[in-house]
C-alpha cells in the first residue's frame, strides 16, 4: 500500500518536471527541472529493489552529468538570457508522428501479455551479484566500455588544450 | 512497515538533529576559542560562563536581520540553494552507525543507526556528490560576479577531490568486502581499525575531505581577500545562517564518516574482554564514537589556523596530479596485498 503511494509520488517527480524540461523557455530552469526527473528515476529503481542502480543513477546523472550541465549553461551568457523557441509549428506533421507512435505504443501497452509477479521477493542488495557478473561473465563489455570512456575523456582534454605555441 | 517502527525511526531523527544543531553552535565556540589559543589572545569570554553562550547570541543576532535578496538575482534558485546545501548535509548522518548493540525501545531491539542500508559507502558518495548544487547555485542565483566566481571554484573543487575521495575508500570496500557501514565497523575489531590497515588511503581521504567541506587550506571558494565572500556574498540572515549551519554541519558529517571509515566508529578495542552488561557497552561505544568525532574536529580547526590558503592552480594541481595517483595506486596496492595473502 505504502509502496503503491511512494510509486506515484516518484512517478509524478518524474513525469512533472520532465514536462518543465520540454516546455519552458528559459534554459536553466529547464536544465535544474532535469535534475528532479533523474531523482525520480533514481526513487523508482529503488522501489524495483535495484539499489545499487538507484545510486549509481544518482552518482552519475545528478552528481556528474548534471553538473556537466547546470556549467554549461551558467558560463554560456546567451543561454540564460535567450528564449529558447518552443513555440507551435508545423503542427500537422507533428501530430501525424505522434499520433502514430502513441497508436504504438498503446498497441503494444495492450497487447503484450505482461507477467506479473503477485509478491515481489525480498532482495537483500544486488551490489554483490552485479559486482560478480560484471568481472565474470560480463568483462569484455564492461573493459570495451571503460576503454571507450577513457579514449572519450582523452579526445575532450587534447580538444580542449591550448595549440602548443611554434617557437620562432 | 509499523507505527512503532516509523516513530522510532522519528525519535531516532529527531535526537540526531538536535545533537548535530547544539554541536555546531557549540564548535562556532570552540573554532573562536582554538583559533584565539593558537593566535595567543583569550577569544570569547563575555556571554555566559567563559563565553559559553556567545554562539547562542550570534544564531539570535542572525535571524533578527533583514533577509535582502537582490533584485537581479533569481528569488527561487536564490531561496532553494541554501536548502539544499543544509539538506545534503544532514542526511548524509543517516547511514552512519554510533554503537553497535542494540539497545531495546518500546519493546523492539533498536539499531544505534537511523537507516543500516546495505549500500551504505556508495550513499554518501552519492549525497556529496550533490551538495555541490548548493554551492553552484548560490553563486549563479545571486547574479553577482564574485558570487559565481565563488560557486564555480567549489564545484570545480568538489569534482576533482570527489574522485580520490571515492578511490580512496575503494581500498576500504576492498578490506571489508562490503559497502555496508555497520559491516565496515564490525570488521575494524580490536586495533584493526582500517587506519592501520590502510595508512596512505586514511590519509588521501582526509584530505579530499577537508576540500569536500570547503575548510582551509581548501577554502577557496570563500577566500574572503579575493572573493568579498565567496559563494554566499549576497546572502544574509536566515539563509546566511543556513549556509554557516551547513559548513559546520559538514564538517561534523565529515568527521563521523571519517570515524566511521578509518577510525573504527564506536569500536572500543578489547571492551568485550571485560564481560560488561550491554547498557553500559552502548553508553561505551557511543562515548567512543563521541570522542573519536570530537578529535577529528578539533584536527580540522587546528589545520584551519595552521595552514596557509592554497593558490587555485595548486589545489587543482595536488587533486588531479598528485592525489589520484596517490589513491590509484593504493588501490591497486591492497588488491594485490589482498591476492597474496588469501
Amino acid at each position: 500500500m505504502e509502496l503503491t503511494i511512494l510509486f506515484y509520488v516518484f512517478a509524478a517527480l518524474t513525469i512533472i518536471p520532465a514536462f518543465v524540461v520540454v516546455f519552458s523557455r528559459s534554459l536553466i530552469y529547464a536544465a535544474f527541472s532535469l535534475l528532479f526527473t533523474f531523482l525520480g528515476v533514481a526513487g523508482l529503481y529503488v522501489l524495483l529493489s535495484a539499489d545499487f542502480i538507484a545510486v549509481a543513477q544518482i552518482m552519475v546523472y545528478i552528481g556528474g552529468i548534471m553538473i556537466l550541465l547546470v556549467f554549461g549553461v551558467m558560463l554560456t551568457k546567451q543561454a540564460t538570457d535567450v528564449e529558447i523557441s518552443t513555440g507551435i509549428m508545423k503542427t500537422l506533421p507533428a501530430l501525424i508522428v505522434v499520433g502514430f507512435a502513441l497508436g504504438t505504443l498503446i498497441m503494444v501497452l495492450t497487447g503484450a501479455s505482461w507477467t506479473q509477479i503477485g509478491t515481489i521477493p525480498q532482495i537483500e542488495g544486488t551490489a554483490l551479484e552485479l559486482g560478480e557478473l560484471l568481472m565474470t561473465t560480463f568483462v569484455l563489455p564492461f573493459e570495451v566500455a571503460g576503454i571507450l570512456l577513457l579514449v572519450a575523456v582523452m579526445g575532450a582534454a587534447l580538444i580542449a588544450r591550448k595549440p602548443k605555441e611554434v617557437q620562432s | 512497515m509499523e507505527f512503532t517502527d516509523i516513530l522510532i525511526s522519528l525519535i531516532k531523527i529527531i535526537v540526531m538533529f538536535v545533537v548535530v544543531l547544539v554541536t555546531v553552535a557549540e564548535l562556532v565556540y570552540t573554532e573562536r576559542k582554538i583559533s584565539a589559543w593558537i593566535q595567543n589572545r583569550i577569544g570569547p569570554n563575555r556571554v555566559g560562563w567563559k563565553g559559553l553562550l556567545q554562539p547562542y547570541a550570534d544564531v539570535i543576532k542572525l535571524l533578527l536581520k533583514e533577509d535582502i535578496v537582490p533584485t537581479a538575482a533569481n528569488k527561487f534558485i536564490h531561496t532553494l540553494a541554501p536548502v539544499i546545501s543544509i539538506g545534503v548535509a544532514f542526511s548524509t548522518l543517516a547511514v552512519v552507525p554510533i554503537a553497535g548493540e542494540t539497545i531495546s525501545m518500546f519493546g523492539r531491539e533498536v539499531q544505534m543507526v537511523i537507516a543500516d542500508v546495505n549500500i551504505g559507502i556508495l550513499y554518501i558518495l552519492a549525497l556529496t556528490s550533490m551538495g555541490v548544487y548548493g554551492l553552484t547555485l548560490s553563486g549563479w542565483s545571486s547574479n553577482n560576479k564574485y558570487s559565481l566566481l565563488g560557486g564555480l571554484r567549489s564545484s570545480a573543487q568538489m569534482i576533482s577531490y570527489e574522485l580520490s575521495m571515492g578511490l580512496s575508500v575503494i581500498g576500504v570496500v576492498m578490506v571489508t568486502g562490503s559497502l555496508q557501514l555497520t559491516d565496515v565497523v564490525t570488521h575494524q575489531a580490536g586495533w584493526m581499525w582500517n587506519m592501520v590497515l590502510q595508512p596512505v588511503g586514511f590519509i588521501t581521504f582526509v584530505v579530499a575531505a577537508f576540500a569536500e567541506t570547503n575548510r582551509t587550506p581548501f577554502d577557496l571558494p570563500e577566500a574572503e581577500p579575493e572573493l568579498v565572500g565567496g559563494y554566499h556574498t549576497e546572502y544574509s540572515s536566515f539563509k546566511f545562517a543556513l549556509f554557516f549551519l551547513a559548513e559546520y554541519a559538514n564538517m561534523i558529517t565529515a568527521s563521523a564518516v571519517i570515524t566511521t571509515l578509518y577510525l573504527g566508529g564506536w569500536q572500543v578495542p578489547y571492551l568485550e574482554l571485560l564481560q560488561l552488561p550491554s547498557g553500559i557497552v552502548v553508553a561505551l561505544q557511543i562515548l567512543a564514537f563521541v570522542v573519536k568525532v570530537a578529535f577529528m574536529l578539533f584536527v580540522f580547526q587546528w589545520v584551519r589556523w595552521t595552514v596557509p590558503r592554497f593558490r587555485y592552480d595548486q589545489l587543482m594541481d595536488l587533486g588531479w596530479k598528485v592525489m589520484l595517483p596517490i589513491a590509484l595506486a593504493n588501490v591497486i596496492a591492497t588488491g594485490i596485498v589482498i591476492l597474496l595473502i588469501s
